[in-house]
C-alpha cells in the first residue's frame, strides 16, 4: 500500500514546531507503525535528510516507550494496542495519516514526537510504593491475600506508565495513572499502613505537575493500551476521602 | 585444545581463577563471605559513591538496596524512565527454592538442575549461592506488592518450567518481569524520593574512566543535549544487560546493546564467554525484511501447547486438516520424559532440524506449530485464557491470526546471552571497582540458562549479592581523590568526544541499521543455533570487512548537539562489530557443543550436543588484545565437587 504521512516536526522544547508531508510507498500491511516510520527515516537519511524522532523501547506492547497521536487517537485506531503493536494492515492503500506526539501541559515536547514523561516518575516519587526495605520482609506465605483482591490487584498494576491517558484526556487529567497505582497498592494487605499518605501525596504531586482534574469523560480508558477501568478513579477518590476524613 | 588453525586469531594467557569464594563446604560458602567481609559503618557510607549503570531488575534492584542502605548512589539509563529497561519483558516467572508445592524441590535441587541445565560450564559457587538466595527474592517482592498468582486459598501459586520436574516458578500472569521490575522500580523511586539516588534518565554510558588501576567513573552522553558528561564515583556496577541485539533480530528491545560492557572490556575487563547465547524457541516467526524485532511468547506456552510439524515435507494443508496420524510430535517422541519442556537449547535446535528437512511450515518454511487444541479440549478455552491469555492476545495482534482456533506458529530467536564480563564470586570484574551484575555478567548460567532464571539472577546480584560483596570492597575506600578533572577522566572523556565525531564526519552512503542489518545475518547464519569452524572463519572475514566499510561509508545525519537517535545507533553498531568477532573466535577455539554453543563437527550419532570435558571444562576469559591485535585467552577451570559431570538427558 501506499500512505500519506503528515508528521509533526519540532527541532527541539525551543522550536514552534509543524505538520511536514511525507509518502510512504510499498507498505506491507504485516509492518508495524513503528516499522512502517523505520522504512521513512531510512529513506530520509539516504536523501541527507533528519529521520523522525519518536520513543520505542520493547517493540512488545509492555515498556511504555512509544505513544503517538495517530489521526487524533492515542496509540491509533486499534483498541487496547500500543503504537508499536498497531499494525499497517489497520489501515487502508492511499490513506493520509496524521502522527502528533502526546498533547499535554506536563508533557513537553523534547524532539519531534518525543515528549518528556518524568512527570509520571515524580508521582511514583511521591507515594506509589510500599516501603520494604531490602531484606526486611517476612515469608511470603506469611500474609495471605485473596486471590480476587490479587487478580483485581494485577489488573490494576498491568498500567506502562505510557500516558496515553494524559495524550486523550481533554483535561490533560493523570487520575486514570495514578489511580492504577493507588488500586494496585491499596488492594493489597501489605499495602494498608501507606495507603491514605500514598493517595494524598500522589494526587498533590499530580497537581504541583500541573495535570488537571478528573471530569469522568471516559476518554482516558478508552485510550489505554491494558484496558484500565475508569472505576479505578471512584477508587481513587474515595481513598483520597478516607483519608482527608481520616486527617481530620 | 585449540586447533592450528584459529591460533591465528588469538594468543593464550596465563590462567585465571576466583579468589574470592572461602574454602568451606559450599553450602557454607556465602554465610562465610558475608561474615569475612568488610563492612562499613552506616555514617561513613553517606560519603562513599557508587555509581550504577541500567535499571533493570539488576540495577533497578541494586540502586534501590545500596540507596537505602545510605551509600550515595548516582543510577543511570538510556531510556526516558528507569522503569522501562528490558527486564519488563520478561513474561514467564521466577524460579525459587520455595518448596511450596512439597514436591521435592530443595537448594541443592535447583542449584543441580541449574547446573546440569547451563550444560556443566557454569561455576559451582555462584550458583549455589543463587539457588539459596531465590527464597529470600520471593519474599521481597511479595513485600513490595508484587501480585503475584495466587491459589484460591490466598497462597502464592506455582508453575512448572522447561527443564525441571519440579513446580518452583513464580508468576503473575504472562508479565512476571513487569510486575518485578515496578516493584524494584517503585523501591528506586522512594529513594530517589528521599535524595538517596541520582537518577539520570536518557543517559547513555560511552567509557568507564580507570584512576590508578581502579574503575571510578563513567564518561555519558546526555541523550537530549548531546553533552558529554564526566561522573566519578568510589565504585562502578554495571547493569547494563545481554547483547542479544549483536544478531540485529532478537527479541531484545530496540535500545539494548553492548557498549557499556564493551568499552569496560577495551579498558581491560574480560570478557567471559561470550559465544554462548541462547536462542529461544517460542518466538513468533519473521514476516518481512522490515522487521524491526522479534517477539518472544513465554515458554511456559510449552507446559499446556504440543509442539508438531507435518510427518511429510512440503505438507501445506490447514494445519486443522491434518490427521493426528501424519503429525510428528518431534519432542514427545524424540524426548519422552521431558517431551515439549525439554530445555531451550534442545527445543530451538529440534525445530532448526524440522525445517531444514523441509517440514517447516509459514512463510519461508521457518517455523514450527504450536497447538493447544489439546489443551482447549482438557481444560476448556476459559482455563487456557486465564492461563496464556495476553499471550494468545499478542500473538492474534502480530500476525492476524487466532491460536484458539488455528494452531501458533513459531520459531527460535536470539533471546539471551550468556556470555557477559567474567566476575569473581563478589561480582567484581578483572577491573577492581567494577562490579558487573545481572545478564551484563557471565556467571550463573554456564551455556544455557533455564526458564525463569534470569529474573532470579537479575534480583539475586541486586538486592542481595552486591550490596554485601561491594561494600567489603567499598571498606577500603577512600581512594585517590579523583574529579572530572583528573587527567585519565579528561583523557576518556576527549576520547569519547573523538569517537562522536569521527561518526559524524564519515557521512557516507550507508544507513546505520543497513550495517546492523548485515551484520545480524552474518551472526545468524554462522554464529547463531549451529556452528562450524568453515562458517565461523567465513563470518570472521566477513565482519571485519563489514567494519572497515561501516568505519568510512556509514551516514550518520545531524550534530551532537541535540537529541540524535542514529548516532545513538552509530555508536552501538560500532561496538557489535568488535563483540561480533569475539564471538565468532569464542565459538571457533571452543571445539565442542555445550548447551546453546552447538558445533556441527562435535555431535553425537543422534545429533545431540557432545561435549568434551576432558579440554573444554572451562570459562573462556577474554583479555582485549588492542586494536588490530588478536584477544587473549584465559581460562578459568571448572571444578565440579558438589554435583558430578554427566552427558546431559532428557530422553
Amino acid at each position: 500500500m501506499n500512505i500519506t504521512l503528515r508528521v509533526w516536526r519540532q527541532r527541539n522544547s525551543d522550536d514552534a514546531g509543524g505538520m511536514q508531508t511525507y509518502q510512504v510507498t510499498d507498505v506491507s500491511p504485516d509492518m508495524s507503525f513503528l516499522e512502517m516510520l523505520d522504512v521513512l527515516n531510512e529513506n530520509l537519511t539516504i536523501a541527507g535528510e533528519d529521520p523522525i524522532a519518536f520513543d520505542s523501547d520493547c517493540r512488545e506492547g509492555i515498556c511504555g516507550m512509544c505513544g503517538l497521536v495517530i489521526n487524533g487517537l492515542a496509540h491509533g485506531p486499534k483498541e487496547r494496542v500500543t503504537t508499536c503493536q498497531l499494525h499497517m494492515r489497520s489501515f487502508s492503500d492511499g490513506d493520509v495519516i496524521d502522527v502528533e506526539p502526546w498533547r499535554a501541559e506536563p508533557f513537553t515536547v523534547i524532539k519531534d514526537l518525543i515528549v518528556d514523561r518524568g512527570a509520571f516518575d515524580r508521582i511514583i516519587q511521591a507515594g506509589g510504593f510500599i516501603t520494604a526495605p531490602t531484606g526486611t520482609a517476612p515469608d511470603a506465605h506469611a500474609v495471605p491475600v485473596p486471590k480476587a483482591d490479587a487478580d483485581a490487584a494485577f489488573d490494576a498494576a498491568t498500567c506502562i506508565g505510557c500516558g496515553a491517558c494524559v495524550a486523550a484526556c481533554p483535561n490533560g487529567s493523570a487520575s486514570l495513572f495514578v489511580a492504577a497505582k493507588v488500586t494496585h497498592l491499596g488492594l493489597l494487605p501489605q499495602g494498608q499502613p501507606e495507603r491514605h499518605s500514598r493517595a494524598l501525596d500522589m494526587v498533590a504531586q499530580a497537581d504541583l505537575e500541573g495535570f488537571g482534574g478528573c471530569t469522568q469523560i471516559g476518554e482516558c480508558t478508552a485510550a489505554c493500551p491494558k484496558g484500565i477501568q475508569i472505576d479505578l478513579i471512584s477508587r481513587l477518590n474515595r481513598d483520597v476521602l478516607g483519608a482527608l476524613t481520616h486527617r481530620a | 585444545m585449540s586447533s592450528v588453525s584459529d591460533t591465528q586469531y588469538f594468543t593464550v594467557g596465563e590462567p585465571i581463577a576466583d579468589t574470592k569464594a572461602p574454602d568451606v563446604p559450599i553450602n557454607l560458602m556465602w554465610d562465610e563471605r558475608r561474615f569475612e567481609a568488610k563492612l562499613v559503618n552506616p555514617t561513613n557510607r553517606r560519603k562513599r559513591s557508587v555509581i550504577i549503570v541500567g535499571t533493570g531488575l539488576a540495577g533497578g534492584s541494586a540502586a534501590a538496596t545500596l540507596g537505602e542502605a545510605g551509600y550515595h548512589v548516582k543510577n543511570f539509563c538510556y531510556q526516558d524512565s528507569p522503569r522501562r529497561a528490558h527486564s519488563i519483558a520478561a513474561q514467564g516467572g521466577i524460579n525459587a527454592a520455595k518448596n511450596y508445592r512439597n514436591d521435592g524441590d530443595s537448594v541443592h535441587r535447583l542449584f543441580y538442575d541449574t547446573v546440569k541445565g547451563g550444560d556443566y560450564r557454569s561455576r559451582e559457587s555462584n550458583v549455589y549461592r543463587l539457588s539459596q538466595v531465590s527464597v529470600e527474592i520471593i519474599d521481597q517482592c511479595v513485600a513490595q506488592g508484587v501480585p503475584f498468582a495466587r491459589e484460591y486459598g490466598g497462597l502464592l501459586d506455582n508453575r512448572s518450567f522447561g527443564g525441571v520436574q519440579v513446580s518452583r516458578t513464580f508468576y503473575a500472569r504472562g508479565q512476571t518481569g513487569q510486575q518485578l521490575l515496578l516493584g524494584a522500580y517503585q523501591a528506586l523511586e522512594r529513594q530517589i524520593g528521599a535524595g538517596n539516588v541520582e537518577m539520570y534518565t536518557r543517559h547513555e554510558m560511552l567509557d568507564v574512566v580507570l584512576v590508578e588501576g581502579r574503575a571510578r567513573g563513567i564518561v555519558v552522553r546526555d541523550m537530549v543535549s548531546g553533552e558529554i558528561e564526566t561522573h566519578m564515583a568510589d565504585v562502578v556496577v554495571l547493569g547494563t544487560g545481554g547483547y542479544g541485539n549483536v544478531f540485529f533480530l532478537s527479541t531484545n528491545a530496540m535500545g539494548c546493546n553492548v557498549t557499556a560492557t564493551w568499552r569496560a572490556h577495551r579498558k581491560g575487563a574480560y570478557f567471559g564467554n561470550p559465544c554462548y547465547t541462547q536462542i529461544h524457541p517460542t518466538c513468533i516467526p519473521v514476516s518481512g525484511d522490515y522487521q524491526s524485532k522479534l517477539t518472544l511468547m513465554s515458554e511456559s506456552l510449552r507446559n499446556d501447547g504440543r509442539i508438531w510439524v507435518p510427518v511429510q515435507a512440503g505438507d501445506d494443508r490447514d494445519p486443522r486438516q491434518i490427521p493426528e496420524a501424519e503429525r510428528d510430535y518431534y519432542l514427545e517422541r524424540r524426548y519422552p520424559a521431558f517431551g515439549n519442556l525439554v530445555p531451550r537449547d534442545v527445543a530451538s535446535r529440534a525445530a532448526k532440524q524440522a525445517c531444514d528437512e523441509g517440514r517447516g511450515v509459514g512463510p519461508g518454511g521457518r517455523g514450527v506449530f504450536l497447538d493447544f487444541a489439546d489443551a482447549i479440549a482438557r481444560l476448556g478455552r476459559k482455563a487456557v485464557e486465564a492461563k496464556y491469555g495476553n499471550l494468545f492476545e499478542m500473538y492474534a495482534q502480530i500476525t492476524g491470526e487466532d491460536p484458539y482456533v488455528t494452531p501458533m506458529r513459531i520459531y527460535p530467536a536470539v533471546h539471551y546471552t550468556m556470555g557477559g564480563l567474567w566476575v569473581d564470586y563478589d561480582l567484581e570484574s578483572t577491573i577492581p571497582g567494577l562490579f558487573v551484575i545481572g545478564e551484563a555478567n557471565f556467571s550463573d548460567h554456564g551455556a544455557n540458562r533455564l526458564g525463569a532464571s534470569a529474573l532470579m539472577q537479575g534480583l539475586s546480584d541486586g538486592y542481595f549479592v552486591l550490596p554485601s560483596t561491594i561494600a567489603n570492597y567499598l571498606a577500603d575506600a577512600p581512594f585517590e581523590a579523583a574529579d572530572s578533572t583528573h587527567p585519565a577522566a579528561v583523557e576518556a572523556t576527549d576520547a569519547v568526544r573523538e569517537r562522536v565525531q569521527r561518526l559524524l564526519s564519515i557521512n557516507g552512503t550507508r544507513t546505520v541499521d543497513s550495517f546492523h542489518k548485515e551484520l545480524g545475518h552474518i551472526m545468524w547464519e554462522y554464529c547463531g543455533m549451529e556452528r562450524s569452524a568453515e562458517g565461523l572463519t567465513k563470518a570472521i572475514g566477513l565482519i571485519r570487512a563489514l567494519r572497515e566499510e561501516f568505519w568510512t561509508n556509514v551516514r550518520v545525519t545531524g550534530a551532537n548537539e541535540e537529541l540524535n537517535q542514529t548516532l545513538e545507533r552509530a555508536g552501538r553498531v560500532a561496538d557489535f562489530f568488535e563483540l561480533g568477532e569475539l564471538m565468532c573466535i569464542d565459538a571457533l577455539h571452543r571445539e565442542e557443543s555445550c548447551g546453546g554453543h552447538f558445533r556441527a563437527e562435535h555431535q553425537t550419532p543422534d545429533g545431540e550436543a557432545l561435549r568434551d570435558d576432558d579440554n573444554f571444562a572451562y570459562v573462556a576469559a577474554w583479555e582485549f588484545g588492542g586494536d588490530g591485535g588478536g584477544p587473549v585467552l584465559h581460562k578459568e577451570d571448572l571444578v565440579y565437587e558438589a554435583i558430578e559431570m554427566k552427558q546431559r538427558s532428557y530422553k
